[in-house]
């Protein structure tokens, strides 16, 4: 009887320690994953920030008119065959 | 006794608090507990984000970042109405609006105030700390191409559901599942505690479509450059992948920026090229050459007679644009003479006809799986009277749209092989059907050379370095009483490098009104200046001999 007593008590406290240990972990996770869904804002935002200077548009505005550059002539092209 | 009688009620008052306590705790537990948990635990939505779009070498199409909607509980703001002006100003709307919003829905306890506001003023919303008002995340989608791709990509709703082009064609591909989750919070709602996760929210798949986004805005802006030039009231054009039957860019004229729909009529989100039908006219005739030579009749170097330069069929006269007199296929197509494909339509039989324009996809749809797309009209060559069969021959008495001309095209390119179109990008090569025989594409092929050379039609579709073949096209635009004699389509339709070509390009450039009409005048220019940009762009090597040779001449002697 005695040894049956101290079994469950033991048990239950290793229940109540397992529980405990789950929702440290479970909250941990939550950190993490709310940090993961920041950094993925931040990535989508870098994402769009870079296709906003990468416009196609504003490359070949800044080509043409900062840099003076031109498209070849078809008579400044040689091409090499192999 | 008395000792008995105090002993007795203390028993029964044990007797009675057992009971009670077996009654809570063994008959009574599940009710009691889930109103304890109820009074704590909470389970909220884990937002999940939509799936990206992104052109086929990864560049970014459309894009869901996350915003916050401000909702208010009007019973517990409406005891604070001294913060109301406040709130209005940081979100900029009239408080009398507020107030009789509030007062509207007084008997709810949810309203939104304002969907997707900026991360700033979210910020200063929060700070207002007023009771009542409440901030939730949503995502708002944005794209970066903005009209260019606009009617590719389509757009979403306020509640991030597919509306239009590929946001609806692959909405359950892009759209997450929420997940769920248990907290614990404390009276005021704030979450102290995680517990655990009911559901994992699974978040929407991306998407890689089959679009160039460098092709796509280099189409995108000289289409539009040409419909502004011609004053014309709308334009498509569409370029595919001669080999896979990808579709490398597809535009219309009139435009919209998907990221700011407001002031904007429906017809603005068309996506013309798969919805919109024309009559082909002249860029069907390399279509009619094919079936008189599938048929067995000619050969390329078999002659037709024109002369006088028109015909009569039943009551209708069929016009040249002067007498040709005796011309070889190439010089059928290259001149584009009417009276030439009628012949050849009456020579054959009508089912011949349609026989090669039902293999090549004419009345069907595309099968592309884009929202809305039509098929085109073509009768059935039982129901068609003598008029029809010829002019059919020239493209008038059926209707296809951009996007079926050009995989028509793919055909001839692609050697005879018809290869399904798609709008996303193809992981692995398709089998195509062989729907003409190669001999017989190639043959055309090299008649369609002759149509971009120096005296053809189609001569401004050069492009310096390489052969192109294509067609040109003019019709009048069919109205309720017959043609309209001055209201046209005019339409180029090209492949590029004609020795095996690699792109197959259609543009359409409806009711231009500035003069010019011809689709060798207006449309291709268009391929000539596309093109150009295109074969730099995808390192296409020039296969044009002479142009090469001499430059490896050159070359050779600078070295």
């Amino acid at each position: 009887m005695g040894v049956v007593l101290v079994l469950v008590i033991g048990s239950a406290i290793a229940v109540i320690d397992a529980k405990h240990r789950s929702r440290k972990l479970f909250s941990q996770l939550q950190a993490l994953k709310k940090q993961q869904d920041a950094l993925d804002v931040e990535w989508g935002r870098l994402q769009l920030e870079q296709s906003a200077w990468a416009r196609h548009e504003r490359i070949e505005r800044i080509a043409r008119t900062q840099l003076e550059m031109k498209m070849p002539e078809a008579g400044d092209i040689v091409v090499i065959k192999p | 006794m008395r000792r008995f009688i105090v002993l007795a009620l203390l028993a029964m008052g044990v007797v009675l608090l057992g009971w009670r306590a077996v009654y809570l705790q063994v008959f009574n537990t599940a009710f009691l507990k889930s109103q304890g948990q109820s009074r704590h635990l909470r389970s909220i939505a884990i937002p999940a984000h939509r799936g990206v779009i992104t052109d086929r070498n990864g560049e970014l199409l459309a894009i869901s970042t996350p915003v916050s909607s401000v909702w208010v509980n009007p019973q517990e703001l409406i005891a604070s109405r001294a913060g109301i002006p406040a709130l209005a100003r940081v979100l900029d709307l009239a408080p009398d609006r507020v107030r009789r919003l509030l007062a509207r829905y007084s008997g709810r306890e949810f309203v939104y105030l304002k969907r997707h506001v900026n991360p700033d003023v979210a910020a200063r919303v929060r700070a207002l700390k007023l009771p009542g008002v409440y901030l939730m995340t949503e995502y708002r989608r944005y794209y970066p191409t903005g009209e260019v791709a606009a009617h590719v990509v389509g757009f979403t709703d306020i509640d991030d559901g597919g509306q239009e082009g590929m946001e609806l064609a692959f909405n359950k591909w892009l759209t997450g599942v929420p997940g769920r989750k248990r907290v614990i919070k404390d009276r005021l709602g704030r979450t102290v505690e995680d517990v655990e996760r009911i559901r994992a929210s699974r978040p929407g798949k991306d998407l890689r479509l089959s679009i160039d986004k460098r092709l796509q805005y280099l189409l995108y802006r000289e289409l539009k450059a040409a419909v502004i030039r011609h004053r014309a009231r709308s334009g498509s054009a569409v370029i595919l992948d001669a080999r896979t039957g990808e579709v490398l860019a597809l535009v219309n004229q009139p435009s919209y920026n998907p990221n700011n729909r407001r002031h904007l009529r429906g017809d603005r989100y068309r996506n013309r090229a798969v919805t919109d039908v024309f009559e082909p006219g002249s860029t069907i005739k390399p279509f009619t050459v094919v079936a008189a030579l599938q048929s067995g009749k000619y050969r390329a170097g078999s002659l037709i007679d024109t002369s006088p330069g028109y015909i009569r069929v039943g009551r209708n006269t069929i016009r040249d644009h002067r007498n040709y007199g005796v011309v070889d296929m190439t010089h059928l197509l290259s001149k584009s003479s009417n009276v030439g494909a009628t012949r050849l339509a009456l020579s054959l039989r009508p089912e011949q006809l349609w026989g090669v324009f039902t293999r090549l996809g004419f009345g069907q749809v595309t099968g592309s799986g884009f929202p809305g797309e039509v098929g085109g009209l073509l009768m059935h060559y039982r129901r068609w009277h003598e008029i029809e069969r010829v002019t059919m021959s020239f493209g008038y008495g059926l209707s296809v749209t951009p996007l079926q001309l050009a995989r028509a095209y793919a055909v001839l390119a692609n050697d005879g092989r018809l290869v399904p179109v798609s709008f996303v990008r193809r992981e692995r090569p398709v089998q195509g059907r062989q729907v003409i025989p190669v001999h017989i594409a190639r043959q055309v092929r090299r008649m369609l050379e002759a149509v971009v050379s120096r005296d053809g039609t189609g001569h401004r579709a050069r492009v310096p370095g390489y052969r192109v073949a294509g067609k040109t096209g003019t019709t009048h635009k069919s109205t309720a009483g017959g043609y309209a004699e001055d209201r046209y389509v005019s339409v180029f339709a090209g492949m590029i490098p004609a020795s095996h070509p690699r792109l197959v390009m259609v543009v359409m450039i409806n009711e231009p009104t500035a003069g010019e009409y011809y689709g060798g005048a207006v449309a291709a220019p268009v391929f000539a200046r596309v093109m150009t940009g295109a074969m730099r762009l995808l390192d296409i090597p020039p296969d044009d001999n002479g142009v090469i040779e001499t430059r490896a001449r050159r070359a050779g002697r600078h070295s």
